[in-house]
């Protein structure tokens, strides 16, 4: 008797899930990250394994960070939204490409176009896993000091980017650099090469 | 006037829905004359229903054929600059158009049943219907309650907002109402199991008119699946194929289940067993299709095929999932036990083949709902977070699919109940020595990856084994009997089974090479340009910007030349929307019997400078043959004589009463 009932059970289970999940936004998603620093990590760039790129750089900066991957459906939705945030130019966008192939990874920036100041190359997904990324796309936005203060799941949108982000960027600005002031402008000369490279 | 005649029709196919979803099912548990007259309100019901409904979705249809921008849905997804055939297309363009689409494939389906039932007994009729019925109240209230499709839009909008420029093809045309069909389909089966529960009678008569409904609604979701994948591989213009997408999973689900589904309905009509475990897939089959509904219109998942949300919505759909779902669990748990367990099999037999197929599918069904809701869950818990994407799907499915593909060669030759392992290995010897020769040359010669040897060897295995299952049982015939009168004597649903299994085995080739030998190259050209890719030189000759009828374009040209002979022309486009202000990548394909050559334009960098994507694929057509090839041996299986020899005898008269009687328990016809 109790094998036929297993499969109304299981039903249950799934439907409080469901529940659950439409009483969250998956595009606002509060993150234990949230008001913690950004996990450090140093990563080869995508465009030059030579090249890395680390947190540390951005120091004294508001900047964000963009997880995407050439196989994700979602941030092919997104990335003309990114393309045209990048063009004002407002903070540096660093990507993130997640669990993918260089080629590939490239391959799209070549053909969409690249809105990323620069991308690290997160082959195996193991700095994904220390922001806890859990789908593709995500966006953090880190401020001077180096602490996230908002995540994005799922792709931005232009009403994200103008009714959240722009003002959240604004405030951010506002707000003073606590520590660690030689760092800030040793980022701030690489960041502006990089910003002219592309550019 | 014409939205308001729609939204009317709609009203009143909810009335008749809600007399089909009741009096049918009340009266077939009465054995009064009320009864009867209650039930044989069934039929006329479901016309009435069907015909409001289709009036419904003409008025739609006409709304966006005569521009009417005042009809709010109208305005957001079409406008007057969009050719005709895409206008009309626009009415399943979005969330309450393709809502509309849904209902009309629900009532066409209950219409068919209404009219290709006479030879089935009146209660199990009335009872189909009702459920049927009581599916189509739901979702006729879900739009009329909070998506209504017709709701005015004023003052009038004076132009409208487009389509989504990704939408505007000739898939969007075929693709969702062939997708529909498959989905809501499997209601049928689901109807038909819900009725043997209730009548407490599962036998294999009941399997026999199951059949065809579901094979019929099984071959509509593989051509759906085929051609929504088709279209992402020109249209999103970056040469993919399939990116389990939640949506693309929704479908997929379904599919995989339905497969279990017809499988196992084929032993509940031959040897009676596995009745339980038909329900059961029936159930969790038409289950999936209405979980891939909610899932693309709740929003709790990100997606690009996701429609517009409100939680409204998310919130109506989760009450008619918990009311539909669950009921139809809640009847299984309380009469399948009833059901008895039918004939006994030993371990090795065509049987317990089967229930390892079912049960493998069951799982890669599991494993693809696990990866596409998993985020959703661990985010429930509060657990921390995963990322799910290819990579997942790519680890845990591709291992689930191995052994069904080396199983799906052997079942055919399987015996039922009772067979001999020695004997089974003994017919596939040379079979199996053919295809380890195969795998040896194979990795000697191509040895690109372990996976490409392993597929094509899967693929050559069960073409062989297919193929060889086929001259056995030709062979088996008396002698001198002729050829033709050998290949005529077998019936359709053997033929099904074969086309199927060789499908599969072709679409397996198609994926193995893609996956593991394509090529690609992004470059940046300038006007007179050439680059070289698998042999094949693509020189960049012109460029010239082009005018479509809602969009301006810049169109490259290549000329394509293998050695010294010229091979094609390819136009790729970059085309920008004017209403939506979208750029489009519109790809050039140049399709062949072994390779397709995909050129797409990416970026302009500089004036007659482009960023260029050139991609050698190789046998991409063969996944396309193969699930045609697949949703063929469906249509075979489906229109087996035996079907219709159910179907004319009814019509004869007297000799339907001994089949009639022969399908009826005790119980039903001392009530009757």
């Amino acid at each position: 008797m109790k094998r036929f009932i297993l499969p109304l059970g299981i039903f249950i289970i799934l439907l409080v899930f469901l529940g659950v999940g439409l009483r969250l936004n998956p595009h606002d998603i509060p993150s234990p990250f949230i008001g913690k620093p950004a996990p450090a990590f140093t990563l080869q760039q995508l465009s030059d394994p030579e090249k890395t790129i680390s947190p540390s750089d951005m120091r004294g900066r508001v900047w964000m960070l963009n997880v995407w991957a050439s196989w994700c459906v979602s941030c092919r939705e997104e990335h003309p939204v990114l393309l045209e945030f990048s063009k004002k130019a407002v903070v540096p966008l660093i990507g993130l490409n997640y669990k993918d192939t260089r080629k590939e990874g490239l391959g799209m920036l070549m053909k969409e176009g690249n809105p990323y100041t620069v991308s690290g190359f997160d082959a195996d997904g193991n700095v994904g896993i220390n922001y806890g990324v859990y789908g593709v796309p995500e966006t953090f936005v880190v401020d001077k000091n180096g602490i996230i203060r908002k995540k994005f799941t799922g792709p931005i949108t232009p009403e994200i980017i103008s009714e959240t982000l722009l003002p959240l960027i604004n405030k951010l600005n506002q707000e003073p650099v606590v520590s660690s002031i030689t760092g800030a402008t040793v980022s701030q000369n690489s960041l502006a090469h990089n910003e002219a490279r592309h550019a | 006037m014409i939205p308001e005649i729609g939204n009317f029709s709609l009203i009143l196919a909810l009335c008749l829905a809600l007399i089909q979803g009741i009096f049918p099912i009340a009266g077939s548990f009465r054995d009064t004359a009320k009864g009867t007259r209650w039930m044989a309100l069934g039929r006329p019901a479901a016309a009435g229903q069907c015909l409001f409904v289709t009036i419904a979705f003409i008025c739609l249809v006409y709304s966006f054929y005569a521009n009417d921008f005042s009809v709010s849905y109208v305005a957001a997804n079409s406008n007057s600059t969009l050719p005709v055939y895409y206008r009309i297309a626009a009415t399943w363009g979005g969330h309450e158009g393709s809502l509309l689409l849904w209902v009309q494939m629900l009532v066409l389906w209950t219409l068919a049943v209404a009219l290709f039932s006479r030879q089935l007994p009146d209660q199990t009729v009335a009872r189909v219907l009702g459920v049927m019925g009581l599916i189509s109240i739901g979702f006729l209230c879900f739009m009329l309650f909070t998506s209504n499709p017709f709701d005015r839009l004023l003052p009038a909008a004076v132009n409208g907002n487009d389509l989504n420029p990704l939408l505007q093809d000739f898939g969007m045309i075929i693709h969702p109402p062939l997708l529909y069909m498959g989905y809501v389909g499997f209601s049928v089966a689901f109807a038909f199991a819900l009725a043997a529960l209730m009548g407490g009678q599962l036998d294999a008569a009941w399997a026999r008119w199951s059949r065809p409904w579901t094979l019929v609604a099984w071959m509509f979701l593989t051509l759906g699946i085929f051609l929504g994948s088709f279209w992402a591989y020109y249209e999103l213009g970056w040469g993919g194929w399939w990116f389990w997408d939640a949506v693309e999973n929704a479908s997929f689900m379904p599919w995989l289940v339905g497969t279990a589904l017809i499988h196992s309905l084929a032993v509940t009509e031959k040897r009676g067993s596995f009745k339980n475990w038909t329900v059961l897939l029936a159930i969790i089959a038409f289950s999936l299709s209405l979980l891939g509904t909610f899932l693309v219109r709740s929003g709790v998942l990100t997606s690009v095929h996701a429609f517009a949300t409100d939680p409204r919505r998310g919130l109506f759909i989760l009450f008619f999932l918990a009311i539909v779902i669950g009921g139809a669990l809640t009847l299984y748990a309380w009469r399948a036990p009833k059901v008895g367990l039918g004939g006994k099999f030993s371990l090795f037999s065509r049987e317990s083949m089967l229930l390892i197929n079912n049960v493998l599918l069951l799982a890669a069904a599991g494993t693809v709902l696990l990866g596409t809701l998993y985020p959703l869950f661990l985010d429930a818990l509060d657990l921390g977070k995963i990322s799910v994407g290819p990579p997942y799907f790519e680890a845990v499915f591709v291992p689930l699919m191995i052994p069904v593909l080396l199983l799906l060669a052997v079942g055919p030759f399987v015996r039922w109940k009772d067979a001999s392992l020695k004997e089974v290995l003994f017919r596939l010897r040379w079979i199996g020595l053919g295809s380890v020769i195969f795998a040896v040359i194979a990795a000697l010669l191509i040895a690109t990856s372990v996976m490409v040897v392993v597929g094509l060897t899967l693929a050559v295995w069960i073409l062989l084994a297919t193929a060889s299952q086929l001259m056995q049982r030709l062979q088996h015939a008396p002698a001198g009997t002729s050829m033709w009168k050998r290949i005529t004597g077998q019936p359709r649903s053997y033929w099904g089974m074969l086309v199927a299994h060789a499908g599969i085995g072709i679409f397996v080739i198609g994926v193995t090479l893609v996956k593991g030998t394509e090529t690609a190259n992004d470059l940046s050209m300038h006007l007179g340009d050439t680059t070289t890719i698998s042999g094949y030189t693509f020189h960049f000759t012109d460029l010239k910007n082009i005018k479509g009828p809602n969009y301006i374009a810049a169109q490259g040209t290549f000329e394509v030349t293998q050695g010294d002979t010229k091979v094609a022309t390819m136009k790729p486009e970059k085309r920008l929307f004017s209403v939506q202000q979208m750029p489009m990548t519109e790809a050039a394909i140049n399709r062949g019997f072994t390779r397709d050559l995909y050129v797409s334009l990416g970026e302009k960098t500089s004036d007659n400078v482009w960023i260029v994507r050139v991609q050698h694929k190789p046998f991409v057509s063969w996944i396309w043959a193969g699930c045609l090839i697949i949703a063929f041996g469906g249509f075979l299986a489906a229109s087996d004589r035996r079907y219709r020899i159910a179907s004319r005898k009814k019509k004869g008269g007297a000799s339907a009463v001994g089949d009639v009687v022969d399908v009826h328990p005790i119980s039903e016809v001392s009530a009757s």
